[in-house]
């Protein structure tokens, strides 16, 4: 019990103190997944807000696979990724195998299908709301996407969230591909794999600590949205 | 205070000058049908609209009305029949100078202005003081900044009319707007549709509403089960209605089913 107590209170040291071992991974945590989000967004949103606003056949069949794409398993993605960007795959050439690069381009892989199938949930209700008012007032289809992207905006800002957050707590696609190097790729989920077996219970703690911390402060961040735009009529 | 005439006694000047309402009709529908889950809910209605005035287009809940309306603006489509207007199908492109106000507007999740700033965008201008004057025109100017979907009912509904008016339409289609407004609401609205109605606009509105009817339309389409019971002017049917079921609405009676 004295040993969890002392690992808590060492780690609880480590993040008040700014320990630079755990800044410089949460800061690269943070870094690979805010970026994995952004560019998730760009493509997920053009995706989920196409498929909202059009009607073609073979629609549900690929609404279909884009919610199976939702439970991608990170290791299976991890394992895809690393075999297009090994030596000798198609991509080995451009070097990114073991760089934050290639735990950026796993992740947007993984957080994609999220981000367009919740979008174009989102969206395809609003623009089922807003269809007959659109065709009354003749709107081209990108008049009717770009409306209902902004009129989502708070609820797409949700999905961007849900992103983040299963980007930065994935931890099985970023060590096959990140291969947890020191000072380059590691990042906080890796790290608390490496430090656990390590036995370093109290630098896994300090980074477990972290992680939920950003979790918790996601949650907070999303319910305070969905309130605000509720209270102002924007939800 | 109100001061509204029936337009039928107006001197409405056609938008179009070229316009001649007996030789040619405004908007006409040659052979509507439209059916949905097996159910036909129009039968072969044929129509022709003048360009001057307003028609009001009544019935009993479920007969027709606003699927005819819709029809007519082109925002669905008939199974079998067409929808001419100068002699030119409803198409995507001139359903542009058209306007409908549907029974529960649908705002956009923004502010009043923006509500409006949106269409008038849409049509190539981004102007605010047209939005600003339009705002004006249906007493909303001190709620611009207000998210549109907190107004109130009659307040949304004046919103969603100033939308309509925003793309300065030739036609103006209304699905009972004003349905459940309160009686200031309903004048200000009817005060607005008697001006456009003046200016040249051609509106076909769909109604419960007798005394309104009375006030506004210059002719009026009963509708049945999905067809046409008769087209006359709205006085004549007022005073002496061509079918018997037509005399039965009047009368506060209940549809033969």
């Amino acid at each position: 019990m004295n040993d969890m107590t002392d690992s808590l209170w060492t780690a609880l040291t480590h993040i008040v103190t700014f320990n630079p071992d755990l800044v410089e991974i949460v800061l690269l945590s943070l870094r690979v997944s805010l970026s994995a989000t952004l560019l998730s967004c760009l493509i997920g949103l053009i995706i989920g807000a196409t498929i909202a606003v059009s009607r073609f056949s073979g629609r549900s069949l690929v609404i279909i696979v884009m919610n199976s794409l939702m439970g991608l398993p990170p290791v299976v993605v991890g394992l895809f990724v690393y075999l297009n960007l090994s030596r000798s795959g198609p991509f080995g050439w451009l070097g990114f195998l073991y760089t934050p690069t290639a735990m950026i381009i796993a992740q947007t892989i993984l957080i994609t299908p999220i981000v367009a199938a919740l979008s174009r949930q989102i969206l395809e209700d609003i623009y089922e709301e807003y269809r007959e008012q659109f065709e009354s007032l003749s709107l081209t289809k990108s008049m009717r996407t770009g409306a209902i992207l902004w009129d989502g905006r708070y609820s797409l800002i949700t999905v961007a969230l849900a992103g983040f957050g299963r980007s930065n707590a994935e931890v099985g696609a970023v060590i096959i591909v990140g291969g947890n190097i020191e000072h380059l790729t590691r990042v906080m989920t890796t790290a608390i794999a490496l430090e656990t077996s390590k036995g370093n219970l109290q630098m896994a703690m300090a980074l477990g600590l972290v992680l939920l911390c950003i979790s918790l402060s996601i949650n907070i961040l999303v319910s305070s949205l969905r309130l605000t735009a509720t209270r102002l009529g924007y939800a | 205070m109100l001061n509204i005439t029936p337009s039928h006694t107006q001197t409405a000047k056609p938008k179009r000058a070229t316009q001649d309402a007996q030789a040619s009709p405004f908007l006409s529908c040659r052979g509507l049908c439209f059916s949905a889950n097996s159910n036909v809910l129009i039968k072969d209605i044929s129509l022709n609209f003048s360009a001057h005035g307003m028609s009001a287009i009544m019935g009993f809940n479920g007969a027709g009305k606003s699927l005819l309306l819709r029809l007519l603006h082109g925002v669905i489509q008939p199974d079998s029949g067409t929808v001419l207007w100068d002699n030119t199908p409803v198409t995507h492109d001139n359903r542009k100078r058209q306007s409908m106000v549907f029974q529960k507007p649908v705002l956009l999740r923004r502010s009043v202005l923006d509500n409006l700033l949106f269409v008038l965008k849409s049509r190539g201008s981004n102007d605010p003081n047209i939005a600003f004057s339009l705002l004006e025109k249906v007493g909303l100017e001190n709620v611009s900044s207000r998210a549109a979907r907190l107004l109130s009912g009659g307040e949304q509904q004046r919103l969603a009319l100033a939308r309509g008016l925003a793309t300065k339409p030739e036609i103006l289609f209304l699905d009972e707007a004003t349905s459940s407004l309160d009686p200031t609401s309903i004048a200000i609205i009817e005060n607005i549709l008697h001006e456009e109605c003046l200016k040249g606009t051609k509106v076909i509105f769909a109604s419960h509403d007798i005394g309104q009817i009375k006030r506004l339309a210059s002719e009026v389409i009963f509708i049945n089960h999905g067809r046409i019971s008769e087209q006359t002017g709205a006085a004549s049917f007022f005073t002496k209605p061509e079918t018997r079921i037509a005399q039965t609405y009047l009368d506060g009676g209940l549809p033969v089913i």
